[in-house]
């Protein structure tokens, strides 16, 4: 079973194999594993405090694990800096959005493509005002970005994340604190870039889009994996449903 | 301003600079323009790691001191020409600068500064118990008894000082309109960001702290030529810390022209103050100014210029 693990590896976008993180005494991730198959859509949920974004962060490198590995594409990228991991196409897109301020929407997508995809200088401009037509932003291409909507800050998010070129795209709670009619744009987006072959991890609160968006989900409660399955089997597991609602 | 433009500009300003020392006027003036010239390539060097990066550095007495004391230990040893001290100064402190951003760039904010700030601390103290240099004492030098350019041994430094700081002020140019300012200005929006958009924000953070202070020791190398007389008090003056800071704060900190509007209204007047009034008034001035334009006009001289002239218009 052990050897059939190890070899399937290579078949897997992300292999996450018992990562484990402590802050202090606090237990953030207890050996989670999980498999990305590639092209997949995965979902992450879980309650607050259970260490999704914790995990993000190791995925994306902005946190160094204390143990277990993290595979992708067949390379332990366990040790590699944030930066070289982008380069290898796991991009990422931050709850709380982090634009950067002083510059333009177009401008704040030109960074990603000259330096997550090196040697890449010419045609730039065209390639940014493309991805901000596809997720609606074109518009806004010389608005400073700190002039944004939510809804906007949102999209650009996702929108400095494709330009990246990634394979792997992490959304981490893109949806929250959108209207219905905006979560559905943003669903639209992700799936219209799953559909080019991006694999998606997907972090969300908002059960309705977890559930429309994900092939399969996996459930953390307190560092520790609870759960994982298709959605359906996610739903009718009593050990989630403790999870969040308590005996 | 397009590549080109800039390079006629540069050029001109330097062939401006040699007609000048043709002119038959005071000396003093050359001595005064030197002065704001320092302030030029120190407010521009200093503006590439805290304009451009957001890194604070209160250290710019270190790296100017070391370009001056490298320039002290050349003529002590070898009686080296102008040319070299200035090459050996300005990589001894872009060494100093290496180094400094490999110990204190994990440091954020505050933290960055404070260590910087000791850093000077630390080399003046260094500087004041090593007797090869003067000690604490200081030392006088002689300048060399013939002028390179023909004319007075001032107007040949002034000549000197303002060669670099067209230099510097192009080195800020270029890195303002590269990829690599795009990175900096990425890194002093959000680092955590920039790094997940494949921004390598350690190395970006190292050439902006080396380029930086390599800079710095370019403005202190001509220093002992200059003075003819060093001392660590003297040259570790907390007034190049507050003025490197203030003048591309006051100019606008964002863009290489803030930098040299500021360092030559509030130089050119701490050069006035110092002849008409008194020379401690210096530190005052540039105190009020600095708080005046914190308050009303925090995007400096530059940003207040832009947002009248989009105005304008509408």
């Amino acid at each position: 079973m052990n050897a059939a693990a190890e070899r399937g590896s290579g078949d897997a976008c992300l292999d996450i194999r018992e990562v484990s993180k402590r802050f202090g005494g606090f237990q953030a991730l207890n050996a989670v594993s999980l498999r990305i198959r590639p092209g997949e859509r995965f979902g992450l949920i879980g309650p607050n405090g259970s260490g999704k974004t914790t995990l993000i962060n190791c995925i994306s490198g902005t946190l160094r694990t204390d143990g277990g590995r993290i595979v992708f594409e067949g390379a332990d990228i366990t040790g590699l800096a944030a930066h070289r991991r982008t380069r290898l196409g796991i991009a990422r897109s931050f709850q709380i959005p982090k634009p950067f301020t002083s510059m333009t929407v177009l401008e704040n997508l030109m960074i990603p493509i000259e330096y997550a995809r090196l040697g890449h200088r010419d045609g730039v401009v065209d390639e940014a005002m493309g991805i901000l037509a596809r997720v609606g932003l074109a518009a806004k291409a010389q608005v400073p970005s700190r002039a944004l909507t939510q809804i906007e800050m949102r999209k650009l998010e996702l929108a400095r994340a494709m330009a990246a070129r990634p394979k792997l795209l992490v959304s981490d709670e893109a949806m929250a604190g959108l209207s219905s009619a905006e979560v559905d744009d943003i669903l639209a987006i992700l799936l219209q870039l799953n559909g080019q072959g991006i694999t998606v991890i997907m972090i969300e609160h908002i059960m309705r889009a977890v559930m429309r968006f994900s092939e399969r989900i996996a459930v953390l409660d307190a560092g520790e994996k609870i759960a994982e399955g298709t959605p359906d089997q996610i739903l009718g597991n009593k050990t989630v449903e403790r999870a969040y609602l308590g005996e | 301003m397009a590549g080109r433009t800039f390079v006629v500009l540069a050029v001109v300003v330097v062939a401006a600079g040699v007609i000048v020392t043709v002119l038959d006027v005071n000396q003093y003036y050359y001595f005064a323009a030197y002065v704001v010239l320092q302030y030029v390539v120190l407010a521009s060097a200093w503006n590439i790691l805290g304009g451009y990066t957001g890194y604070v550095n209160f250290g710019t007495p270190a790296f100017f001191a070391l370009g001056a004391y490298t320039a002290v230990v050349l003529i002590q040893s070898m009686n080296a020409p102008l040319v070299v001290q200035l090459v050996a100064g300005a990589a001894v402190a872009g060494t100093l600068g290496l180094g400094i951003g490999y110990l204190t760039l994990r440091l954020r904010g505050v933290f960055f500064s404070i260590a910087t700030l000791a850093l000077a601390v630390v080399l003046q103290t260094l500087f004041i118990n090593w007797e090869y240099t003067g000690g604490a004492r200081g030392i006088t030098l002689t300048r060399p008894a013939t002028v390179p350019l023909g004319g007075s041994y001032v107007e040949y430094l002034f000549v000197v000082m303002l060669v670099l700081a067209v230099i510097t002020v192009a080195t800020a140019w270029w890195i303002e309109h590269s990829w690599v300012g795009r990175g900096l200005a990425a890194i002093r929006d959000n680092e955590e960001a920039a790094e997940c958009m494949g921004v390598p924000t350690l190395r970006l953070k190292l050439v902006a702290t080396t380029v930086s202070g390599l800079l710095m020791g370019l403005a202190g190398a001509p220093f002992p030529y200059y003075v003819t007389f060093i001392e660590p008090a003297s040259v570790f003056d907390l007034n190049y810390a507050v003025n490197s800071l203030a003048m591309p704060m006051i100019g606008g900190s964002t863009t290489w022209m803030g930098p040299v509007i500021g360092a030559v209204l509030l130089g050119t007047a701490q050069q006035v103050a110092t002849v008409t009034i008194s020379s401690a008034l210096n530190l005052l001035i540039v105190g009020v100014i600095l708080v005046a334009f914190v308050i009303l006009a925090p995007e400096g001289i530059v940003g207040l210029v832009q947002r009248l002239v989009r105005r304008g218009p509408a």
